[in-house]
């Protein structure tokens, strides 16, 4: 077992070194997760590695007591059940929506055909958008590289996730609107967070003196 | 050759004997329940029957169907419900959420007069729109009390004294219950002068149990910095009756409630007992003490309750009452769990 006897959730990927760092300096030994990049079990430190949109599956269910993700995840998957303990500042990006440069075919296609198609991996995040601002769309759900879709006339916008907006860049492609601005958060199970208060209060503690 | 049947690359309709034409779907959310599950099931609503007729506990059958009207004068989400359909009149019925309103309405028109307290207990299915998961089905049984005309601390006391009996009858060890008060936020935000508005949507962040989104709700109301702060601390106070240290004005009455509970508990119940001041229920009519049940084995609560002193007011006969739930279906899966823990320790 880990620090305090928690077990942890950890998101493989681009925030992998900052969580590692933060694990580092709150107390837990990442050098095992840090030297090998297959092994998905580290049961010694209490660190299990996943994919970051599986993170609050696994923390829902109980199968880590906490876990880090990004609010980007949080928010396509609203209906789970964790606890969003703290905001830890790093892995910060934006959800938003872009279409092609030049015209925006988005609204051309709105005002022509009373409906715009949006390519996106997160489909209630963009579901939610659309609706909450009055506009008719029809989400297409993509699991590889949403900028090619506007490309090939597959739709006329997309909803995804950028840091620097340098792929969207390079593909031609311009930000319309800001959804949603996400870093990475702290969760917790809702029974771990009640029967291991005192432990996950000094975690708290500890990442807040971080 | 290829006798060409189920491998076969063109999918036919008429498969004797394949798989697909003899499955017939339960609706999402719902299951069959077979015998090997169901002797389980049954040795736990039984020991739990027990617990209850042993208490003085008379159970109560009421239909699964109900006039939406009638259940929405009790909550207004229980007019919100999974399944809504039309009786032959064109009056609009829908599946119970849950058996505390349905028995409300009972001791208004059955009860009128009766002596109080009263004393019921149902084992019977509620019906809700939730993402069906392990433990979580639209269509699940529930198992509970509900103590009619007893005020706090005392009948308080009484339900968690039979939640905790039921717990062990139901062969679970390791359980412990939340108990934390309904009335604290709404009454510690009105204190500081935050308006209707600010205080249903700290509520709604303390339901989605979202600290970052509270803190950034905190922040925007026109409150002074260390009065958000000291709310958003308060939410997260949970543990022994430490919890309960002194504070002022209504923090300190909140406090006073729950020892007032916890003084009328016996010694092996008051050590099952976590105070968490930040514990809300997203049913809406919650008025004092509530409380929600965990087990170490399983990653859900497995049930839980609440005071609900104007509840029967609505209905016609105006009593204080409380109450609480189990979902059998966690139920058994912690029970199982926990023996399985037992097995490996």
């Amino acid at each position: 077992m880990g620090l305090k006897g928690l077990t942890f959730a950890v998101p493989r990927g681009a925030m992998l070194t900052d969580v590692l760092d933060l694990l580092d300096s709150i107390g837990t030994d990442t050098s095992e997760v840090r030297a090998n990049d297959r092994k998905l079990l580290f049961a010694d430190v209490g660190i299990v590695t996943m994919r970051p949109s599986d993170v609050p599956t696994y923390v829902e269910a109980g199968a880590a007591d906490l876990g880090i993700t990004g609010k980007d995840v949080l928010a396509e998957q609203s209906e789970r059940d964790v606890y969003e303990l703290a905001d830890l500042g790093f892995g910060a990006c934006t959800m938003v929506f872009a279409t092609v440069a030049g015209e925006d075919p988005a609204a051309e296609a709105l005002r022509r055909f009373g409906v715009m198609r949006i390519a996106t991996k997160y489909p209630k995040i963009a579901t939610r958008h659309f609706a909450a601002t009055g506009r008719q769309t029809e989400i297409v759900e993509v699991k590889g590289s949403v900028e090619l879709a506007p490309l090939t006339g597959l739709v006329e916008g997309i909803v995804d996730l950028t840091a620097t907006g340098t792929t969207l860049r390079e593909n031609g492609l311009v930000v319309r609107e800001e959804i949603l601005g996400s870093t990475a958060r702290l969760i917790a199970n809702p029974v771990a967070h009640k029967l291991k208060a005192a432990a996950i209060d000094d975690v708290m503690e500890r990442v807040r003196e971080c | 050759m290829h006798s060409g049947h189920a491998s076969s690359a063109f999918p036919r309709d008429d498969r004797a004997g394949g798989r697909a034409a003899l499955t017939h779907h339960t609706p999402s959310g719902t299951r069959d329940v077979l015998p090997d599950e169901m002797r389980e099931l049954r040795a736990i609503t039984d020991a739990v029957r027990h617990t209850f007729e042993a208490r003085g506990y008379g159970e109560i059958y009421t239909p699964a169907l109900e006039y939406e009207h009638v259940l929405a004068r009790g909550e207004a989400h229980a007019a919100d419900p999974a399944y809504r359909l039309f009786d032959e009149q064109g009056d609009v019925l829908v599946l119970r959420s849950d058996m505390t309103i349905p028995i409300a309405r009972v001791v208004a028109n059955r009860y009128e007069n009766a002596p109080t307290p009263l004393r019921f207990c149902y084992v019977a299915h509620a019906y809700r729109s939730v993402r069906p998961k392990r433990g979580e089905a639209r269509e699940m049984l529930q198992a509970g009390i509900e103590l009619v005309g007893a005020p706090a601390p005392i009948g308080t006391a009484e339900a968690i004294t039979v939640l905790c009996e039921t717990l062990a009858a139901a062969g679970l060890e390791s359980f412990r219950i939340g108990l934390g008060d309904a009335a604290l936020f709404p009454a510690l935000l009105q204190a500081l002068g935050v308006d209707e508005v600010g205080t249903s949507a700290v509520l709604e962040k303390l339901a989605q149990r979202d600290f970052v989104g509270l803190s950034h709700v905190l922040t925007a109301l026109s409150i002074p910095a260390e009065d958000a702060e000291r709310v958003q601390g308060v939410a997260q106070r949970r543990g022994g009756p430490e919890v309960l240290a002194p504070g002022d004005g209504v923090l300190a009455e909140a406090a006073r409630g729950l020892r007032d509970v916890h003084e009328l508990l016996d010694r092996d119940v008051a050590e099952r007992v976590i105070f968490d001041l930040g514990l809300t229920q997203r049913l809406g009519y919650y008025t004092g003490a509530v409380f929600e049940v965990y087990d170490a084995a399983l990653g859900a609560p497995i049930g839980s309750g609440g005071r609900y002193d104007d509840l029967l007011g609505r209905f016609g006969r105006s009593l204080p009452a409380v109450g609480w739930a189990l979902n059998v279906e966690r139920l058994h899966l912690a029970a199982a769990a926990e023996k399985e823990r037992r097995a490996w320790a």
